[in-house]
């Protein structure tokens, strides 16, 4: 479904990605791990649109999509929760989920969809009043989550969605993440938390400094000695 | 002077303030939309407002126009210029240093005002009166109806602005953009169109302070927007800059201050107090009236 190849990613004079792969199969969940500093974000963010590559192609259902604006790389069904959540701060609930749901015109499917968001996220629905900026940490990346899905995307990516949240909540974000790919959306995942991410998904690459070192399946991966020793603690 | 004429000077220089400062107000509200958006202070912004008075003399005087469609000509054409010139001017510097968009932007403001004298002669020009000058007699107070024209139609295209910036989806856009540009790429929304959009918005704004402008002192030249354009700068940095309901306040702040110091002092000190207030507000209150101390992003 999206296939990432051979991309080298610049900022500025830093490069930042040295020639990553990785490839992304309907209905599953991907997961890409690795330390702080290692390309992840700069690899989600690439393949939205935000950063272009020097190098490389990146293919989605057939189509190039490396030299595409951010717009229209959402308007295909590739739509993104940012690392540190990104959510309008200044506006209430609701308009940050309207705004998810910008590039559509169907009012009918907006409709059903806010239902949805707002079924998988109850708390969402009690708050669609207030201000997102007063909203707590994990309410916000349910937020976050809840406008990428107003878009209807075909696939997910997540960037570190476990940031900064009490592991009680981790554990209910993964669970909802599970929930949202069983629904027939697939999941790039981006996490330093190796171990929750390989808890839930399909495949796993491992990004390190630019690079691409390991990959395989999620248990492959944590059954791996150089992996359980870098990111599992032992 | 005693006391109740004290009074009523103090309510006649309150009128005159609020009806210059909702010029005022019309002027900063797209210096502040412009910042917020791009981060660039519009320095070619208050000959946008004097181009709006030239297209409103021509509606009027030559095409013999009346106000309403004037004003409304004014307004669109104001707007095609904005966005041509963020096209032009503005776009190919989008990742430059802001430095370079700032001296570009003086630049432009230049090519707009020698441009003008060019094409238009720098001899002032008398707009014509679109409507009868009638003076009412309230309380004590002196009204004119250019006063109550200028209240009326500022605060309906206040009134409509709020709207549009609040419950259309083009505005929601604006403000995501103003708020993270990225996490609005990330929504799907076009950023270039959205910029377009706000400088069409701010320049329509403008347009209009030019054409009430003409209507309530009758003279128009080439370089009648510098002043103003600089006070309107004030007054946005006066109620925050990059805050909506900030360059409204700010507006009519500033229009009141002036008032009162040429009603109770002298007219002669009536600029330096509007730039007295900058100082003020950079030394005390850097993020305005109504801004938050916010970090810079990162």
């Amino acid at each position: 479904m999206l296939e990432v190849k051979q991309i080298d990613v610049y900022y500025g004079a830093i490069h930042a990605l040295k020639g990553v792969s990785l490839e992304v199969v309907e209905g599953e969940i991907v997961t890409l791990i690795g330390a702080n500093g290692a390309g992840k974000s700069t690899t989600l963010r690439t393949i939205s649109g935000l950063l272009k590559p020097q190098k490389g192609t990146i293919t989605f259902e057939g189509q190039t999509i490396a030299a595409k604006p951010a717009q229209q790389i959402v308007k295909l069904g590739i739509s993104q929760v940012p690392e540190g959540r990104r959510i309008f701060a200044n506006m209430s609930v609701m308009e940050n989920l309207e705004l998810g749901a910008y590039i559509r015109n169907d009012n009918k499917g907006i409709g059903e969809d806010l239902d949805m968001v707002f079924k998988r996220f109850p708390r969402l629905a009690e708050r669609r009043t207030q201000i997102a900026g007063t909203l707590s940490g994990g309410e916000q990346q349910m937020l976050a989550m809840g406008r990428a899905l107003m878009s209807r995307p075909r696939i997910l990516l997540l960037d570190e969605p476990s940031m900064g949240l009490a592991p009680l909540l981790v554990k209910e974000i993964f669970s909802i993440i599970k929930e949202i790919n069983a629904a027939g959306t697939t999941i790039l995942l981006v996490e330093q938390n190796a171990h929750m991410a390989l808890s839930i998904a399909h495949k796993a690459y491992v990004l390190e400094t630019g690079r691409i070192t390991l990959s395989g399946t999620a248990k492959e991966l944590a059954a791996s000695e150089s992996v359980r020793k870098a990111y599992l603690g032992g | 002077m005693d006391f109740a004429s004290f009074l009523q000077q103090l309510g006649q220089q309150l009128i005159n303030g609020i009806s210059l400062g909702s010029i005022y107000a019309l002027i900063a509200l797209g210096y502040t939309m412009i910042y917020g958006i791009i981060r660039l202070i519009n320095f070619a912004h208050g000959d946008i407002y004097m181009l709006g008075a030239y297209f409103g003399y021509f509606a009027t005087a030559i095409l013999k126009m009346s106000f309403i469609p004037s004003l409304i000509i004014a307004m669109v054409l104001a707007a095609i210029t904005g966005m041509v010139i963020e096209r032009a001017a503005y776009r190919p510097l989008r990742s430059a240093p802001r430095i370079a968009v700032l001296i570009t932007a003086i630049g432009v403001s230049l090519f707009l005002e020698y441009g003008s004298m060019l094409l238009v002669t720098p001899q002032p020009r008398t707009f014509p009166a679109v409507f009868p000058a009638e003076i009412y007699n309230v309380g004590g107070l002196v009204l004119n109806s250019q006063q109550i024209v200028i209240l009326a139609v500022s605060l309906i295209l206040m009134l409509v602005l709020n709207y549009v910036v609040h419950y259309t989806k083009s505005g929601k856009a604006m403000r995501a953009v103003s708020y993270d540009t990225d996490a609005a790429k990330l929504m799907g929304i076009d950023v270039d169109k959205v910029i377009s959009f706000t400088f069409a918005v701010g320049s329509a704004l403008a347009a209009a302070a030019g054409v009430l402008v003409g209507i309530y002192y009758n003279s128009i030249d080439p370089l009648m927007g510098i002043m103003p354009g600089l006070k309107a700068f004030v007054a946005a940095v006066l109620g925050g800059i990059g805050i909506i309901p900030g360059a409204m306040l700010g507006g009519v702040l500033m229009g009141v201050i002036e008032a009162l110091v040429s009603g109770f002092f002298s007219s002669t000190f009536r600029d330096a107090a509007a730039f007295g207030i900058l100082i003020l507000i950079l030394l005390f209150r850097p993020s305005g009236l109504l801004g938050k101390n916010v970090r810079e992003k990162v």
